[in-house]
């Protein structure tokens, strides 16, 4: 079967079977970013937004998506590149694999919440796992990063 | 992962009915627990074009669509500010926001998952399933169910003044619960619910004593069963079930002084903990058949 979908702005088509999985198709289309993980809807690293909203690649069905907008990292590449930075400077990103799921989130959760305090923001990012930090710079970056000035 | 042969969104809950009746084809709703089955599939039936997706609030009753997600269940105003942020607590601790985009209501709830923290959680507000063929039950005779091929539509709460608490706990963050314990009072009457036992929750009903609240609790979590599996033991279950239901008593009576105290007078009469006699049953509720022993 075929679906048309957005992607990162742009009008794609892709061929798909009735069961693959929105992670497959964005990275067959060249988006990289998103992470195969857990594939178990645990670990976060296959985080995109779906209408703007993030959801787990791995367990989206593509065939869901017909005529929908998805973006991955690769469509908010100024605003990732800006949280990134916050990340390397406080030691945030070590392997790097988890670092694009957790930027989808961040982004989208800067996007709801209103000045989250730490616990918010704890619970907003439950989903992405980080085996390498241990948590402590990833939220330090990103409390500079929601405090900083715009 | 699974395989499927082919995808159909539907048009119409028929449309989808007809579909389910063959054994190899299978109804989609987040796909989160689903997608960890192996093997083929016949279609794969998507209800995400029905508009179920949402949460209606009328000045009777919520009516949940079965599409809707988790987070909806979490963020809704109206739902939380009922029923005193029991949907957010309930739903909160599963996984991360985007596991919460995706899962749905309706496949919490079909489910009937011994780890649902969703099926604990509305066991013990006035809670009723409405199936396409199967009319609207109550959802603890649905919790009680044998798995069929009839469809759940929508989840519909009433607002009959219950006031509910909730609580569990985890090993871990955004793991399974070890136990997972819901209360309501409404006039003379406690609701309790006890899920991941490891079994599936479920409703006791049980009359508001003279008793202390930890006597009434220690009753409440000794007419449940508890096991053992790999997040612990049946004996640990048991004890946990008994203190939690303890606090959330506890909680229903500060919010009821609490209440009292903003409203400037006395605690009502019908929410006092006084002495239930014999034969003045309390008003069970609609919520399906008062049980003693699960």
């Amino acid at each position: 079967m075929e679906i048309q979908f957005v992607l990162n702005g742009r009008r794609v088509t892709a061929r798909i079977t009735p069961s693959t999985v929105l992670l497959d198709v964005v990275r067959e289309k060249g988006c990289y970013s998103v992470k195969r993980g857990c594939e178990t809807s645990n670990c976060g690293l296959c985080t995109v937004w779906l209408d703007g909203m993030p959801v787990l690649s791995c367990s989206t069905l593509a065939a869901r998506v017909e005529g929908r907008e998805v973006t991955t990292l690769e469509g908010v590449s100024r605003q990732a590149e800006e949280l990134g930075l916050f990340l390397a400077q406080e030691g945030g990103e070590q392997c790097g694999f988890c670092s694009p799921g957790l930027i989808m989130n961040v982004l989208a959760m800067e996007r709801e919440l209103d000045h989250p305090d730490q616990d918010a923001v704890r619970e907003y990012l439950a989903g992405n796992l980080c085996r390498c930090t241990g948590y402590a710079s990833q939220l330090r970056a990103i409390e500079k990063y929601l405090g900083r000035e715009v | 992962m699974f395989r499927a042969k082919e995808y159909k969104k539907v048009e119409s809950l028929e449309e989808a009915y007809e579909l389910n009746q063959k054994r190899s084809n299978v109804l989609v709703g987040g796909m989160m627990w689903l997608k960890m089955g192996r093997g083929q599939k016949g279609t794969l039936i998507d209800l995400s074009g029905l508009g179920l997706d949402q949460i209606q609030e009328d000045d009777k009753e919520f009516r949940i669509g079965c599409m809707c997600s988790l987070r909806k269940l979490e963020t809704h105003k109206g739902l939380n500010e009922y029923f005193d942020n029991i949907f957010r607590e309930c739903t909160r601790h599963i996984v991360g926001t985007q596991f919460r985009n995706g899962a749905t209501v309706g496949g919490s709830i079909f489910g009937r998952f011994g780890f649902s923290d969703i099926l604990a959680c509305m066991l013990v507000t006035d809670a009723w399933v409405e199936l396409y063929k199967g009319g609207t039950i109550p959802l603890a005779e649905f919790a009680a169910r044998a798995y069929d091929r009839d469809i759940l539509v929508r989840v519909i709460i009433r607002k009959d003044g219950r006031k509910a608490a909730y609580i569990t706990q985890r090993n871990s963050r955004t793991d399974f619960p070890v136990i997972a314990c819901g209360v309501a009072r409404k006039d003379g009457t406690y609701y309790f619910s006890v899920g991941a036992r490891p079994a599936k929750a479920a409703l006791v009903v049980r009359p508001v004593t003279g008793e202390s609240l930890a006597e009434q609790a220690r009753k409440a979590a000794e007419a449940y069963n508890y096991g053992d599996n790999m997040r612990a033991g049946g004996e640990y279950r048991r004890h946990l079930a008994q203190v939690y239901i303890r606090r959330l008593l506890e909680r229903l009576e500060q919010t009821d002084h609490k209440a009292g105290e903003d409203a400037g007078r006395p605690e009502p009469e019908s929410q006092k903990s006084g002495p239930w006699v014999a034969g003045q049953e309390p008003e069970a509720g609609r919520s399906g058949p008062a049980q003693e022993g699960v």
